[in-house]
């Protein structure tokens, strides 16, 4: 393995490694799809996973790796939303021109709401700053309730149901390159330094106003995507789905995960959307069982699921995986453990 | 030759509390500058105020060219300012490396673009980064560490991280906040020697606070006292030993009997 790596020239190899699994995962979902494996209904799954995906991944951006809580997350994803069904409604192209541009649309849309809230809410800090964007969230709800071309309080019906796996899987896969590589850059390193210490890293000739803002942006406009998604998927749009409890499961997922792993984020999205799903049979005890899941993988594992483990397809070939060392030495403790109680 | 910093009646005043009041200095480029005083003497304050944590309320600060007025605290470590912190304040949770990469970000410019899509410029910056961060590590002997995470180091090394750190933006004047806080007699002499070759090496102005009076009578050019926001002497270090009105200010007025 190290010698191909050395040939193609160890960057190059991780992209070309990435890109395959990439396509290797498409593939095996669409299989799975079309042979059967999935039924109809497990497969519409796939879809809010997706977007819950963004939304954890985005929010993670924000809460786990610039280190400040803001808790309206809903709030630039129905902006997304509402900007993407209303452009789909009003124009009358090939749906694949149009949904592309949707999502665009909803990208920058989410993006100016993040550059005007994030300007004046990111010079408070922790609660503040929590109660603050709490505070937008629920505005942009309230003015989306009020206004008339948004369908007001009834809701905006009737958006052409756009949204398919393969437009997920394309989303989330470009949602992960951007914050990956934002993060591996030395505007990421800026991000990182502010969560650390705020004085440290202006005294470093951080811009630390221009690095909040720039995270808080970004992480507004991937909510703008995942409300995209969400708007074209059930076609319908109701203020009220947006509102603080939806940001505070969207915290749940990045808390769950662990604060500042995307690969955690994107665990607990899973999880967490399957887990109501799987308690369907439990009917109303259903969200005792969720919250007692929340309760204890917080006593147990305060950190989150992952903790600030990150994924990294070359690292697992090449045995440096820290997880996957971490399991081995798990199954080989049990083995010694084995052979000292036959002694 | 023209002076790095120059301060002239610098003041500070927080509600009714005079912090700073008429302080003026002029630093030559390679000098070692030392500044003492008791406890709430003002000391860490003036660095507070060359930095721009606090705009002060009166007189005005000069780094080489550049007056400080109105710009923030990372314009001013650009203009060639660097701090340590008296109680450290390391990235705790990023490997010692990036901690020193993090400072070194000014040196970089490849845009948000080039990042995202690797460019080549990306890649080129990124590997003179990565160059120019082991070297630093070097010279305070810290390469083995590189990527432990910067919390789990010794306190002794961390207060060297908090030097290579600052270095990293290639400041003139670097303030040290009581380096030697916290260390023994040993260590406090290996980073004596460690300050020499920084001036040496880094061809920097140092300002220290320091309380360690080994340490400053050893290797400043220039002391200045501060006593209740006000400087109550200034001179070379045997001078100052032997000032009476320190003396004073440090144990107290002899009783006439």
């Amino acid at each position: 393995m190290d010698r191909i790596k050395e040939k193609i020239g160890k960057t190059r190899y991780t992209y070309i490694l990435n890109t395959l699994a990439t396509i290797l995962l498409f593939a095996v979902i669409y299989a799975l799809i079309n042979f059967g494996v999935l039924n109809r209904y497990q497969s519409l799954l796939l879809i809010p996973i997706g977007f819950n995906i963004i939304l954890a991944v985005s929010l993670n951006l924000t809460a786990g790796y610039l280190g400040q809580l803001p808790l309206g997350h809903a709030g630039f994803m129905s902006v997304g939303g509402y900007a993407s069904a209303l452009f789909t409604l009003a124009v009358d192209l090939p749906p694949a021109v149009e949904f592309p541009l949707a999502i665009l649309i909803a990208a920058l849309s989410a993006a100016v709401f993040g550059v005007l809230i994030g300007l004046p809410a990111l010079r408070l800090k922790g609660d503040y700053l929590a109660i603050i964007t709490l505070g937008f969230g629920e505005i942009i709800r309230v003015i989306i309730t009020n206004l008339k071309f948004t369908g007001g309080a009834y809701g905006l019906k009737g958006i052409e149901k756009h949204t398919t796996v393969t437009w997920v899987f394309i989303c989330v896969t470009l949602t992960l390159f951007i914050v990956q590589t934002l993060m591996e850059s030395r505007h990421g390193r800026a991000i990182l330094s502010i969560r650390e210490d705020e004085i440290a890293s202006e005294a470093s000739g951080i811009s630390t106003t221009f690095y909040k803002v720039l995270a808080f942006t970004v992480s507004a406009a991937l909510a703008g995507v995942a409300g995209a998604l969400y708007a074209h998927y059930l076609s319908i749009l109701d203020p009220n789905n947006f509102g603080f409890m939806k940001s505070t499961e969207i915290l749940v997922m990045v808390v769950l995960g662990g604060l500042g792993s995307t690969f955690g984020s994107i665990v607990a999205a899973v999880v967490l959307t399957l887990l109501p799903e799987w308690l369907r049979s439990f009917s109303e005890y259903r969200m005792v069982v969720y919250a007692l899941v929340l309760i204890l993988v917080m006593i147990y594992r305060p950190s989150g699921l992952c903790g600030k483990y990150e994924f990294s397809l070359d690292r697992i070939i090449s045995g440096e995986d820290e997880g996957l060392k971490k399991i081995k030495a798990i199954f080989h403790r049990k083995k010694s453990g084995k052979e000292e109680v036959g002694e | 030759m023209d002076p790095v910093l120059k301060i002239e009646h610098l003041g500070i005043n927080f509600g009714g509390l005079q912090a700073l009041d008429d302080f003026n200095i002029q630093v030559a480029n390679n000098e070692i500058v030392g500044l003492i005083g008791p406890n709430g003497a003002g000391k860490t304050t003036v660095f507070n105020l060359i930095t721009n944590v606090y705009p002060p309320s009166k007189g005005r600060i000069m780094i080489g060219q550049h007056e400080t007025e109105g710009h923030a605290t990372h314009e001013i470590t650009q203009y060639g300012i660097a701090r340590t912190f008296q109680n450290i304040r390391l990235f705790k949770d990023l490997t010692v490396i990036d901690n020193v990469k993090i400072s070194l970000h000014n040196g970089m410019n490849y845009s948000l673009f080039e990042a995202l899509f690797r460019l080549p410029r990306y890649w080129k910056q990124e590997k003179e980064t990565e160059r120019i961060s082991f070297e630093l590590l070097d010279v305070f002997g810290m390469r083995d560490n590189a990527y432990d995470m910067a919390g789990s180091l010794p306190y002794g090394a961390q207060r060297r991280l908090e030097i290579a750190r600052a270095l990293a933006t290639y400041p003139q004047v670097l303030l040290l906040d009581e380096p030697a806080a916290g260390m023994n007699p040993s260590e406090t002499a290996e980073l004596m020697e460690t300050i020499k070759r920084i001036r040496r090496d880094f061809n920097v102005a140092i300002i220290l606070i320091e309380h360690d009076m080994n340490l400053v009578m050893g290797i400043c050019d220039r002391i200045l006292v501060l006593n209740y926001g006000l400087i109550i002497a200034q001179g070379t270090p045997d001078e100052i030993k032997s000032n009476p009105v320190v003396i004073e200010a440090y144990l107290g007025q002899q009783r006439s009997e």
